[in-house]
């Protein structure tokens, strides 16, 4: 067994001249699960793409289960299950003629493939369902066979990509609850998302993407703390009052204010928490500044990420903000301090 | 000798998933055999009435020609079929197992040989209906047939690398209309090719359409006392239109192949 399931070293992909993936480093160690977070466009699919041989990369190295993806497509293959945006089920097929012709696609045989469907619709909750074209599933049920045609062969790598992109809250769950049990199985899994809360959620180690780069790396605790610690968010009775309660806060936070007028909303990372909340009512009371709501939170990856993105966006026309190894260095904490309302 | 076995073993999967297909949507169905019928009935009163064809009857001979042209709307089928796995992003599940890599378009294109059998057979019992008859011996009328089938095979690869290459289902179906039309109108399917004016008689006498029209003809005995062509193509139909069919399998099985493990949606 080798020891890291999924690795790529300084993966490039250009579409003509938009450059999908500048020099991507991944590494997933076997039996974990890597979250690939990014907006819309941030090159996760592409690079789920190559990962699955569904695409050829224009430089850099790419292995899964130890093989060159490149040399050894086939072989790959064979141990790869792939899932979500970029694999489809065929709608006109009932969910065990699906999985029943993904099982003889791989060569399982027959009567492996037929026991092997029939087993994963019960473990899939879709036995009622199995015999019914798939066009007739919700959404959720869909996903779920989707997900349990990648796992026919039981695969030793699994790629899910943005696999809850569209469900409803209640199949999402589930969904995260299926996926959950995967890895408490032992499989290996490179999951791409655009949720926060899912890479929360499901993901040991996260590493969050932007125009085809690394932009942070590290387990959900490890970004969170990038971003401070814990994050005392008000809501204003009074317009007229934003400015002044910016003023308290800024002088009692460690980090930024972040201000959305519309709501009179603002937001700051403290260091000690409940202490902090004190002395803000306090202040505000003494400045007359009604408030509607007042918390205290814990970061999101939310936090994470705007920061993150919001950063890269404004350094694009100067030097890039990262190191080689794909970490992000010290620009994202100049760039805050610009946020800071002095 | 594995691979091609398994080629064909997992084409013979993916055949099978197009066969129920055709069997869950009956909209299929009934446009494989409604056109066919239409066609052979809009020909067969529309023109059949008021042409005349000295020395044969012409609701006969035209048979054939609706025969030539139905099987290439049919291997268009082949594309549109193809179009439609890869927006929905089935190309992209197929390519990601470890199949043999012709297995789609070996399975795409034999199902449709079936496809398009369906819509011969519906063909010949309309135009036995508007009074087409063979006019051979059966061996013969299965060169017919058969010459259909390999024809229409050979277009299904065509319409396969063109169906890869479009990106939307509606781009191949105008793609396709835009080659069947003049492919299968400038050609003897409906009119004698001799009385053509200058370069569309070149093109019609060479046309692979109109020596795979002639050749069913010659073989359902539908020639009548036609003046015998005065071109090879149009003299040797059988031998000219084989040329054709193994011309275009040699270019287009690899190309088809080639473009099947290039093609990938894109987000």
């Amino acid at each position: 067994m080798v020891s890291n399931m999924i690795r790529t070293e300084g993966l490039v992909k250009r579409y003509g001249k938009v450059i999908a993936l500048d020099g991507l480093d991944l590494v997933v160690p076997t039996g974990t699960i890597l979250g690939l977070l990014g907006p819309n466009g941030a090159g996760k699919t592409t690079a789920v793409r190559i990962l699955t041989t569904l695409l050829e990369p224009d430089e850099g190295l790419v292995e899964v289960a130890g093989l060159d993806v490149r040399s050894h497509p086939n072989q790959v293959r064979e141990r790869i299950g792939l899932s979500g945006q970029s694999a489809a089920v065929d709608e006109y097929l009932t969910g065990y003629e699906n999985l029943e012709m993904v099982g003889r696609l791989y060569h399982l045989g027959r009567r492996e493939s037929r026991a092997r469907a029939r087993e994963l619709l019960d473990g899939f909750q879709l036995s009622d369902a199995g015999d019914r074209p798939s066009r007739t599933y919700s959404g959720g049920m869909r996903r779920r066979l989707d997900l349990a045609a990648a796992l026919v062969a039981r695969p030793d790598v699994i790629f899910l990509d943005e696999p809850t992109t569209g469900l409803d809250p209640r199949s999402r769950v589930q969904m995260w609850e299926t996926i959950e049990e995967l890895v408490r199985a032992g499989s290996t899994v490179l999951l791409t998302t655009q949720y926060m809360d899912e890479a929360d959620r499901l993901a040991e180690d996260i590493v969050v993407v932007d125009k085809g780069r690394i932009i942070a790396h590290g387990t959900s605790d490890d970004l969170k703390l990038q971003v401070g610690g814990e994050r005392i968010e008000t809501v204003l009775a009074n317009p007229d009052d934003v400015a002044p309660a910016q003023t308290i806060l800024a002088r009692l936070s460690v980090g930024e204010v972040r201000i959305d007028e519309q709501s009179r909303r603002l937001t700051a990372a403290v260091t000690d928490g409940t202490e902090v909340l004190r002395q803000v009512l306090q202040r505000f009371a003494d400045a007359n500044i009604a408030v509607v709501d007042v918390g205290l939170r814990r970061p999101t990856l939310d936090d994470v990420f705007l920061m993150l993105t919001g950063h890269v966006a404004e350094e694009a026309n100067g030097t890039t903000g990262e190191n080689s190894d794909g970490r992000p260095d010290s620009h994202p904490r100049d760039g805050r301090q610009k946020e800071v309302v002095r | 000798m594995r691979r091609v076995v398994l080629a064909f073993a997992d084409g013979a999967v993916v055949a099978k998933r197009n066969l129920i297909k055709i069997k869950r949507v009956p909209d299929i169905l009934i446009f494989t055999t409604m056109s066919p019928i239409m066609f052979v009935l809009l020909f067969g009163f529309v023109f059949g009435s008021s042409i005349h064809v000295p020395g044969v009857n012409y609701r006969e001979y035209l048979i054939a020609g609706v025969f030539a042209q139905t099987v290439i709307f049919g291997a268009g089928f082949t594309g549109s079929g193809l179009a439609e796995d890869m927006t929905k992003g089935i190309i992209d599940r197929f390519r990601s197992l470890p199949m043999a890599r012709s297995a789609v378009l070996i399975g795409r294109t034999g199902s449709d040989v079936l496809y398009n059998s369906i819509s011969i057979l519906v063909m010949s019992l309309t135009g036995l209906i508007v009074g087409w008859r063979i006019r051979t011996s059966p061996q013969q009328a299965i060169t017919g047939f058969l010459i259909l089938l390999l024809f229409s095979y050979a277009i299904s690869w065509v319409m396969a690398y063109v169906g890869l290459k479009v990106s939307s289902v509606q781009v191949f179906q105008n793609a396709s209309f835009m080659f069947i039309f003049p492919v299968t109108f400038i050609a003897n399917t409906f009119v004698r090719s001799d009385l053509l004016p200058g370069p569309l008689r070149v093109f019609a006498d060479w046309n692979p359409v109109s020596s795979v029209a002639q050749a069913v003809r010659e073989a359902f005995g539908n020639t009548g006392s036609l003046p015998q062509p005065q071109v090879w193509s149009l003299r040797n139909p059988l031998a000219y239109s084989l040329i054709w069919v193994v011309v275009i399998l040699i270019v287009f099985v690899p190309l088809s192949i080639r473009q099947y493990n290039q093609s990938s949606k894109r987000d």
